[in-house]
């Protein structure tokens, strides 16, 4: 069994009102050290053992579906877990 | 003429576009399921507003894997007229049938209004009946419809006319240079937020939509006259 | 929450957990006769849900009972998922309003969003295709950051999920008052559109028919919401937050389409939505409304979480499920409908001869209880009602004008109070086009919707002015039925018929009690004198925030019918030249004024005073002249008085202006609330037919082409000279500008 955990934010070089709005927010709660707020999603998969490389299974869906790669970036972790 | 109107769950403008078809434009029209495999008695394909699939992930993510788009594909590649408006625009977008992604628009609110489109290309088989140039009324109805695309598409957008409608004052969404239409290559598939299908009628503020369906089904007479 | 940890009945009982769920003892004690044993802790939890007041009205049946619920052309009263009013061509218009205030309050997006998605389903369990909805919201004063937050969070709850259904949402109102600020009002109504003979009922109906379930699996969410909607909100609310349950209004959106396909089967006896006291609602009053009994399997509920109790399963307010009842070997077609949609459909008992609700779980009986005792026989209480000193002290006052002498000024003042101002940045947010039959958008006296391939329509309105009914509920109460009628007429429609959302506080102290009671008798008289009958409605009480009670709100929800496209009437002024009526003379009324309200900070004195008779025959003789095609514009005059009337008159942005001449006591005529006024313009050609048909009309003024509104008194000394544009800016900015 493997845990996954996707991140995906917008790419850099994409505006990104939600974060803007939430890091003026924060300024005017005097967090005035927070330079930049960037909002993703952040998703959780239960991926059965599988004989197929996970890593590539992974990736392939975050290109396919879970990431818009014109507008996000994407990352993950996998990790295994042993069922008790 | 006969046209599809795909019918995804949780499409909710499929209405609007079926009756501006069959009682403004009086063109034959069909509501088509997603799970349909053949769309070949169709001459114009039409991908409605709404939320498919509750807009959730992305608007459109999921809808561009029904099996109805492989279908949806197809017609494009053969040259059939396909328009998406607004949540269908954002399918095409993702089903990579036009370029570029949508983002949340830049207040972060769902708006809805009637606002004034130019239109930047009054030569394609979308606005043939309209004049370059010409100031219309469409209201838009969406949260996310602040277009984006790279600088190289942009360029290739503009180098190949496929800009087809702007907004005309302010920039509701905050779209890329104002952009609310654009157009394939090939200049058949055509993907917009605003919603000619809600101005057909003046009792309700504006018939200026109308003569988007009737360039479609203009062209299309004349090339199968041709055909013919 | 597991099973092993369930108090026993005699814990129940010695420990008096009943009272933690809802139950007084009087109420406990009732139930162990019913049954003849003491419950077990499930059966509880069915009577606190079934015996709550959102559930069995027992504080204000007394009250409601007073309303005319019958009229020519009703089909269906109060007593089903939404009352119904015959339109003709076999058509009939489907409508309730309902509120979900408490909810709002703890988690403001989801509890409005649920809200709407709750009054959905009650109208298309009835069978019929929803086609607008409306809302009805009030907030504390826009000038701190936790109202702003509920206020900005409400619209967008209410926008994600009418938006994402479809539905076009055309009109509402919305009030700031300080009386609001701890407890907000979230009352959302929706109209529907059916076929006479697709009308359904909420009935299980046929021994040995089948139970289904359909929709969105059941979860831990909203347990005891109809509970908590029933008791005041105090500090701790904010930790009962897990009462408030999550929307998904794509799931509703299929379950609506699935469901308006299934009630064109035969196979279908009965349907009805699970709302508050979820399981438990649904299944005691469809088998009680038939005569019949229910035993469900709780094992076969399709449930979202593991190791759910049968008293978590018949509580959950989990939303966007349906029970229905179909005959007895066609299950399968109803399967087939669903997972069309995607949709499981899932037999989970069966209709009974025996009358009681019994459960099983697990392989042993949970509950054995009868569904009438249930549904019907929960307590009625007739509350004390004493008269408040504040009452007779407001009665004995007269209010006298306030003093002004900047005309213009205050005019401009009035429009950029928030209550009075444009409420653009909300329904900006609101998809209120979809379906393309809206004609007449939010901003407007009422929404018109037409009804297509018809040459009709329908004009819809949400309307109460609280401050009127704290300071004379009974007053009050006529005004707010009467205000809605208005509105109605003016945009050219026949008032039908109403559903009302009454808001109060706590029944339980005598002044409010007075106050309900005050109110609906109000209503209940201009209701008869307009015909509008109730045919439905809900009740809120407990809106109170740490002992404070917000203003007596019972919020009117009325439909009127267009019987002619050509009838639609706005209210903007059309073109220059036209004359400018009045229907009505001002008298020195200010209590309860948006222009006390301005001045003072608060409101006292009398409330303006209504004559019914007058307010019917004014109604009447507009309609008709509207019929006539007499009438270029119609306005009522409202909040702020005849000066803001006429200054909206002018938003058209159509660069029209007006000449108005003003008649008697200046501050009266500009800005007094006094009832039953209109402000009308007509052609020139129209001026004697319409004197003549109209005869309380008075002629003030003309429409000009230069976009100044100027008003001037008798002598022909200016009063007020002001660029329309500059009125516009002061009232469309005033939220927007709020909130920045």
């Amino acid at each position: 069994m493997y845990k996954v955990k996707v991140y995906i934010t917008l790419r850099e070089s994409v505006l990104d009102p939600q974060g803007t709005a939430v890091k003026q927010s924060l300024h005017s709660m005097t967090y005035n050290q927070v330079q930049d707020v960037r909002i993703g999603k952040y998703m959780e998969l239960s991926i059965e053992d599988t004989t197929t490389d996970v890593d590539q299974l992974v990736k392939e869906m975050c290109e396919r579906l879970l990431a818009n790669t014109v507008i996000e970036d994407y990352r993950y972790d996998i990790e295994e877990v042993v069922a008790l | 003429m006969k046209f599809a109107v795909i019918v995804f769950p949780g499409s909710n403008c499929d209405v609007d576009m079926y009756h501006a078809i069959k009682d403004e434009l009086g063109e034959e029209a069909e509501y088509v399921w997603h799970t349909a495999d053949n769309l070949d008695q169709f001459d114009g394909i039409l991908l409605p507003g709404g939320f498919s699939y509750g807009d959730y992930l992305r608007s459109g993510a999921i809808a561009r894997f029904s099996t109805v788009m492989t279908e949806v594909v197809k017609a494009a590649n053969a040259g059939k007229p396909v328009l998406g408006i607004c949540n269908g625009f954002q399918i095409l977008l993702e089903a990579g049938l036009l370029p570029g992604a949508m983002r949340r628009n830049r207040d972060l609110k769902f708006i809805c209004r009637p606002v004034q489109l130019q239109v930047e290309n009054a030569e394609t088989a979308f606005t043939n009946s309209y004049s370059q140039g010409d100031v219309i009324n469409i209201p838009v109805a969406h949260g996310e419809g602040n277009y984006y695309c790279d600088e190289v598409t942009l360029e290739t957008l503009k180098a190949n006319n496929q800009i087809v409608f702007t907004y005309k004052g302010d920039n509701p969404n905050g779209s890329l240079e104002k952009i609310a239409g654009i157009i394939n290559q090939q200049g058949n598939v055509l993907g917009m937020m605003p919603h000619p299908e809600r101005a057909v009628d003046s009792l309700l503020g504006s018939n200026d939509g109308l003569m988007l369906f009737q360039s479609i089904v203009k062209n299309w007479r004349e090339s199968h006259v041709v055909n013919a | 929450m597991s099973l092993m940890l369930e108090p026993s009945p005699e814990m129940i009982k010695s420990e008096r957990i009943f009272a933690e769920m809802g139950l007084t003892d009087e109420e406990f004690a009732m139930v162990e006769k019913i049954l003849g044993r003491t419950p077990n802790y499930t059966e509880t939890g069915l009577f606190s849900v079934m015996w709550s007041e959102h559930c069995s009205y027992k504080n204000s049946k007394p009250v409601l009972s007073k309303f005319p619920v019958t009229g020519k052309k009703v089909l269906q009263g109060p007593g089903e998922g939404a009352g119904i009013v015959d339109i003709g061509d076999n058509q009939a218009v489907v409508f309730k309003i309902e509120s979900h205030n408490h909810p709002s309050a703890i988690e403001p997006y989801q509890g409005a969003a649920t809200g709407v998605g709750g009054i959905i389903r009650d109208v298309f369990s009835m069978g019929s295709r929803p086609i607008a909805m409306l809302n009805s919201l009030r907030f504390g004063e826009l000038d701190n950051p936790r109202t702003k937050y509920l206020f900005k969070e409400v619209v967008a709850g209410i926008a994600g999920y009418g938006n994402c259904m479809g539905i076009p949402t055309v009109g509402g109102e919305i009030q700031f008052d300080p009386s609001y600020e701890g407890n907000p009002l979230v009352n959302a109504m929706c109209v529907g559109l059916i076929n006479h003979h697709e009308i359904q009922k909420g009935q299980a109906r046929g021994i040995g028919n089948t139970v289904m379930y359909v929709g969105a699996k059941t979860g831990r969410d909203g347990i005891h919401g109809a509970t908590f909607a029933s008791e005041e909100l105090t500090e701790t609310s904010e930790a009962k937050r897990p009462a408030v349950q999550v929307g998904d209004p794509f799931m509703e959106k299929l379950l609506l389409e699935a469901c308006l396909d299934l009630i064109k089967s035969d196979a279908l006896v009965g349907i009805q939505d699970m709302g508050a006291a979820g399981l438990t609602s649904s299944s005691a009053e469809m088998a009680s409304k038939a005569g019949s009994g229910i035993e469900m399997n709780l094992d076969l509920i399709p449930q979202r979480e593991t190791g759910m109790t049968a008293y978590e399963m018949m509580l959950s307010e989990s939303q966007e499920r349906m029970l229905i009842v179909v005959k007895k070997g066609r299950e399968q077609e109803i399967r087939e409908i669903f997972s069309k949609y995607d949709l499981e459909a899932v037999a989970v008992g069966q209709v009974t001869k025996e009358k009681n609700l019994k459960l099983t779980h697990k392989g042993s009986i949970i509950a054995n209880v009868p569904v009438d005792a249930l549904a019907e026989e929960a307590p009625v209480y007739h509350k004390p009602s004493s008269e408040p000193d504040y009452f007779r002290e407001f009665q004995a006052m007269t209010i006298p004008a306030p003093q002004i002498s900047d005309y213009k000024t205050t005019l401009k003042d009035l429009l950029s109070q928030p209550t009075i101002s444009s409420k653009e940045w909300v329904y900006d947010q609101y998809d209120y086009m979809v379906r393309t039959n809206t004609v007449v958008a939010p901003g407007s006296d009422a929404a018109v919707v037409r009804i297509r391939d018809t040459n009709k329509a329908l004009a819809m309105t949400t309307d109460c002015n609280s401050r009127y009914l704290y300071l004379d509920p009974e007053m009050g109460g006529k005004i707010a039925v009467a205000e809605a009628a208005r509105n109605i007429i003016c945009s050219g429609a026949e008032p039908l018929a109403i559903t009302d959302c009454l808001n109060f506080g706590s029944p339980e102290k005598p002044e409010i009690f007075w106050q309900i009671e005050k109110a609906t008798d109000g209503m209940s008289e201009a209701c008869r004198t307009l015909q509008t009958p109730v045919i439905g409605g809900n009740v809120s009480l407990y809106n109170e925030t740490n002992g404070v009670a917000i203003y007596p709100t019972p919020v009117i929800g009325m439909v009127g019918l267009i019987s002619d496209l050509a009838h639609i009437t706005t209210q903007e002024f059309k073109q220059a030249g036209d004359l400018i009526y009045v229907i009505g003379e001002a008298k020195s009324e200010f209590g309860g004024s948006e222009l006390q309200k301005m001045i003072d900070g608060k409101i006292s004195g009398p409330a303006p005073v209504i004559d019914l008779a007058v307010e019917q025959k004014r109604q009447q003789h507009i309609l008709q002249a509207i019929q006539l095609g007499l009438v270029a514009s119609a306005h009522d005059i409202a909040e702020g008085g005849f000066a803001v009337a006429a200054a909206e008159s002018l938003f058209g942005q159509n660069g029209l202006g007006a000449e108005i001449v003003i008649k008697g006591d200046v501050i009266s005529a500009l800005y007094a609330e006094t009832q039953s006024r209109f402000i009308l313009s007509i052609k020139p050609e129209d001026k004697e037919g319409f004197e003549a048909l109209v005869e309380d009309a008075s002629l003030v003024g003309t429409v000009t082409h230069d976009a100044t509104l100027k008003m001037v008194n008798e002598a022909g000394i200016n009063l007020i000279d002001v660029d329309v544009s500059e009125l516009h800016a002061a009232w469309k900015g005033a939220i927007p500008c709020l909130l920045n």
